[in-house]
C-alpha cells in the first residue's frame, strides 16, 4: 500500500506527438481515482507510464515516497488488469492466479494458501482447474481481478477491466470492484471512458482531453461545478444541455427566452471580465413541467414554451426532447465531445434539448409544453476557452480536492 | 471476447449456474455425442452433402492422379525384381526387397547420416529462426529492409545455393576452402557433412523464421505485459509465455522442417553427389533408381522413405498434439 505522486509527468512519442502534457498528480494511500475521458485523451498512457509499461518523457513518478521513473515494471510492486483480461490461455485458472507469487518465488504452501483465499473472495474455488478458454466473461474478469489481488500490490492499476463485459455484467461487477478496493484498502487507479463508470466507483476522478488534466475532484463536485464546458459536457448522463447566450443590459438573451441576471451571476460575471457572447448549460433535471412546479419554487426559475419532439418514459422519469429554435451553442470541446459520441454528423436544425421531467407530467409528442427551468441551476461559459463564468467563489477552478 | 458467445444477459445466468455446478464443461459432451449420434439427414442436409461431394470431386480426382497413383505404381514396383538393365528378369518377389534393402549397410548408414542432418539442422535452425523472427517482429526501423534481408537465403534456388557453397569450400579459388586446414574440407567425411548442414540451415532458417513470426503475432501485447507487471522478467516472459502460447505455431513449423528436412537431396548431389558415405535415403533411392536402373531396389527405397516421413508426420500430430495444417480445432485458442 502507497501513495502515487505524478509530478509533471509527460509523454512525447519519438513521433512528436504529446500524449500526455504535464499531469499533477497526488493519489492517496488507499484512494481510488478514476482517471476518465474520451479515447486518445492519454489515460491509459498515464496509467501505463505508472506501471512502468510505458517510460515518462519528464517529470516524475513517485510510488510511496521513491522515485521510479527508471524502474522495470517488475521491481514497482503494482498489479494491472487489462481490458482483455490478459489471462494466460496455457495455464489454468490456478497457475494464472499463482503465477506472480511463483514469479516471487514463494514457497508452495503460501502460494496455495493465497490463491485459495483469493478465489474464496472472488468466489472462483469451482473453476480453479479450468483453463481460461473454457470460462464465461464475468469468470475471465474475475480471474483478472484475483491474479492482481493475490499479491497484495501497493496499488492496482485498472485498464477499462469492465468494458469486455455486457451492460448487467458490468453493473453488477462494479459493485464487486468497488467492495473489494474498500475491503483491501489498496491504492486503486481505473481508467475508464465511461462516465458513469466514473461517477460511481471512484473516491475522486481525473478527467482527461488532450493528454492534460480538465479538473480533478470528488464525483459530485465534478457534476455540480464542473470548471469548464468539457467537464460540463462528459459528466452527466444524459448530458447537459447547452445553448447559445448574449448578455444585454442586465438580461440573458437565448433561445428560451429572455432571461433576468440574478445577484449571483452578475457578480461572477463582472469579476470573471466576461465576453457579451456566453454558452449557457442547463442540466436535464433542472427543467420541470411548469403545471408542476409551485409558486414559490416558480420564482427561482423561468418559463419558456416549446414543441415537444419525443417522450421517453423511464418509469421514475420522464425523458422529454423539446424542439427550440435558435443557432447551437459552438466551441471546441462541445464539437470534441460530440465527435466522441459519434454524434458530430448528426446535427438537426434547432437545437434539441432534453429535459428530465417527473413522472406525474402529462406531456405528450407534438404538443406545445410550457417548461420551467431553475435560474439557480444554470452555467455560464466563455466559448472562447470553455471556462464555467458561474463557479461559486468557494469553488474556484482547478482546485483539487482537500 | 473470444469464446464468448453467449448473448448479453445469458451471460449473467450462465455465470451463475457455473459457480454451482460447472454446467458449461458437462454441455460440451453432450453436444459430441449428439454430433456422433447419426440422426437421419433431412432431404436438404442430403442435397447440400451431394453437392459439396461434387464440389470437391475434381480437386480429389487430381489428387488421385498426381499422388495417389505414383505412390501405389512404386508400392507395386517394390514387390518386384525390376532391373532396366535385366528386364528379361522381371519377376514379383514379394517381401524381399525390403528384406535386401533393411539388412544393407549402406541404407543404415544413409539413414544415419539423413537423421543426424534432420535433427541437427532442424533444431538448429529452431533457435536462429526463433532469434529472427524476434528480430524482424521487433523492428520498428526499415522492417521491410530487414525483413526482405533475411528472406534473401529463401529465395535462392537450392542448386544454385549449393554450387556458389560448392565453390567457397573448393580448394585454391574458393574463399572458405582455407579458413580451418589446407586440405579440401568437401573430401572428408566430418567436414562434408558439416558443410551440408550448413547450406541446408543458412538456406532454409529464414522459412523456419517466417513461420514463427506468424506465431509471435499470434501472442497479444497485452500478455506480455501483463507478465512483466506480474513480475517476469524478459527470459521468463519468453520463456513462459510466449513459447507456450506460440507451442501450436512452433510444432507446425518443427513438423514442416522434419519433413523437409528428411528428404535432403539438392545439397547433397551438388557438394559431395554422396562421396565419403554422406548419402542421405533420398541420395541412394536416386542412385539405385535413376542411375542403377535397379526399380524394384529403388522404389522399396522410395517406399521405405514415405513410410518414415509418414511416422514423422503421425509422431507430430498425434503425440505432441500438433494441429494439423488446415484444421482450426486443435490447440489454436
Amino acid at each position: 500500500m502507497a501513495d502515487i505522486v505524478l509530478d509533471k509527468v509527460s509523454k512525447k512519442f519519438p513521433d512528436g506527438t504529446t500524449a500526455v502534457r504535464d499531469v499533477d498528480l497526488e493519489i492517496a494511500d488507499g484512494e481510488f481515482v478514476i482517471l476518465v475521458g474520451p479515447s486518445g485523451c492519454g489515460k491509459s498512457t498515464t496509467l501505463n507510464m505508472i506501471a512502468g509499461l510505458e517510460d515518462i518523457s519528464s517529470g516524475e513518478l513517485r510510488i510511496d515516497g521513491q522515485r521510479v521513473n527508471d524502474k522495470a515494471p517488475r521491481d514497482r510492486d503494482i498489479a494491472m488488469v487489462f481490458q482483455s483480461y490478459a489471462l494466460y490461455p496455457n495455464m489454468t485458472v490456478r497457475e494464472n492466479m499463482a503465477f506472480p507469487l511463483r514469479l516471487a518465488k514463494l514457497d508452495r504452501a503460501t502460494i496455495d494458501q493465497k490463491v485459495a483465499e483469493a478465489a474464496k473472495v472472488l468466489e472462483l474455488t469451482p473453476l480453479l482447474d479450468r483453463k481460461p478458454a473454457n470460462l464465461s466473461g464475468g469468470q475471465r474478469q474475475r480471474v483478472a481481478m484475483g491474479r492482481a489481488i493475490v499479491r497484495q500490490p501497493k496499488a492496482f492499476l485498472m485498464d477499462e477491466p469492465l468494458s469486455n463485459l455486457d451492460a448487467k455484467l458490468r453493473v453488477q461487477m462494479r459493485t464487486v470492484v468497488s467492495r473489494l478496493q474498500k475491503q483491501l484498502g489498496t491504492t486503486t487507479v481505473y481508467v475508464t471512458h465511461d462516465q458513469t463508470e466514473a461517477m460511481t466507483l471512484g473516491d475522486r476522478v481525473v478527467i482527461m482531453r488532450g493528454g492534460a488534466v480538465q479538473q480533478v475532484g470528488p464525483p459530485q463536485e465534478l457534476y455540480d461545478h464542473p470548471n469548464n464546458l468539457f467537464v460540463a459536457g462528459f459528466i452527466g448522463s444524459p448530458s447537459m444541455n447547452f445553448l447559445p447566450a448574449t448578455v444585454e443590459q442586465g438580461t440573458l438573451r437565448t433561445a428560451l427566452g429572455d432571461v433576468p441576471i440574478g445577484d449571483r451571476i452578475r457578480r461572477e460575471l463582472e469579476g470573471a471580465d466576461a465576453p457579451r457572447e456566453l454558452i449557457l448549460g442547463i442540466r436535464p433535471e433542472h427543467f420541470e413541467d411548469a403545471e408542476l412546479v409551485d409558486e414559490e419554487t416558480r420564482r427561482r426559475g423561468a418559463e419558456f414554451s416549446a414543441p415537444v419532439d419525443i417522450v421517453e418514459s423511464m418509469g421514475s422519469d420522464k425523458y422529454v426532447y423539446l424542439t427550440v429554435e435558435g443557432g447551437r451553442a459552438s466551441a471546441a470541446e462541445l464539437e470534441e465531445l460530440a465527435a466522441d459520441a459519434g454524434a458530430a454528423d448528426f446535427a438537426g436544425a434547432g437545437s434539441n434539448l432534453v429535459t428530465r421531467l417527473s413522472a406525474e407530467s402529462t406531456v405528450t409528442e407534438g404538443e406545445h409544453r410550457r417548461v420551467w427551468f431553475n435560474l439557480e441551476k444554470i452555467h455560464l461559459f466563455d466559448p472562447s476557452n470553455g471556462r464555467n463564468l458561474t463557479l461559486h467563489e468557494a469553488h474556484p477552478a482547478g482546485a483539487p480536492a482537500a | 471476447m473470444s469464446g464468448n458467445a453467449t448473448p448479453a444477459g445469458a451471460d449473467v445466468a450462465a455465470d451463475e449456474a457455473d459457480l454451482r455446478t460447472g454446467g458449461r464443461q458437462a454441455a460440451v459432451p453432450a453436444q459430441r455425442a449428439n454430433r456422433r449420434g447419426r440422426a437421419p439427414l433431412s432431404e436438404n442436409k442430403r442435397a447440400e452433402r451431394r453437392l459439396g461431394l461434387l464440389l470437391c470431386a475434381p480437386a480429389a480426382l487430381v489428387m488421385l492422379a498426381v499422388t495417389g497413383y505414383p505412390i501405389l505404381y512404386s508400392v507395386w514396383l517394390s514387390l518386384q525384381r525390376y532391373d532396366l538393365r535385366f528386364p528379361a528378369e522381371r519377376e514379383f518377389v514379394g517381401l524381399q526387397n525390403y528384406v535386401t534393402v533393411l539388412t544393407n549397410e549402406f541404407w543404415w548408414t544413409a539413414f544415419g547420416v539423413t537423421m543426424l542432418i534432420t535433427v541437427v539442422t532442424v533444431a538448429v535452425e529452431l533457435v536462429l529462426g526463433m532469434g529472427l523472427a524476434l528480430i524482424m517482429h521487433r523492428t520498428l526501423v526499415g522492417r521491410g529492409i530487414v525483413r526482405t534481408a533475411a528472406l534473401i537465403p529463401y529465395g535462392i534456388v537450392t542448386v544454385v545455393a549449393a554450387f556458389s557453397w560448392r565453390y567457397a569450400w573448393t580448394p585454391g579459388t574458393g574463399y572458405l576452402a582455407n579458413l580451418f586446414s589446407d586440405g579440401a574440407p568437401l573430401t572428408e567425411r566430418a567436414s562434408s557433412l558439416a558443410i551440408i548442414m550448413l547450406a541446408e540451415i543458412w538456406k532454409t532458417t529464414p522459412f523456419m523464421a517466417l513461420l514463427l513470426m506468424a506465431g509471435l503475432a499470434l501472442v497479444p501485447e497485452d500478455l506480455l505485459k501483463a507478465a512483466s507487471t506480474d513480475g517476469a522478467t524478459a527470459w521468463q516472459r519468453f520463456t513462459k509465455v510466449m513459447l507456450p502460447v506460440m507451442k501450436p505455431a512452433i510444432l507446425v513449423a518443427l513438423l514442416f522442417r522434419t519433413l523437409d528436412a528428411f528428404r535432403v537431396f539438392d545439397n547433397i548431389y551438388v557438394l559431395t553427389a554422396g562421396a565419403n558415405d554422406t548419402s542421405s535415403v533420398s541420395m541412394i533411392a536416386y542412385n539405385n533408381l535413376i542411375r542403377g536402373l535397379n526399380l524394384g531396389i529403388g522404389s522399396t527405397m522410395s517406399v521405405l522413405i514415405f513410410i518414415t516421413v509418414a511416422i514423422i508426420a503421425f509422431v507430430f500430430v498425434k503425440l505432441f498434439g500438433t494441429a494439423a495444417p488446415g484444421s482450426d480445432d486443435g490447440e489454436r485458442r
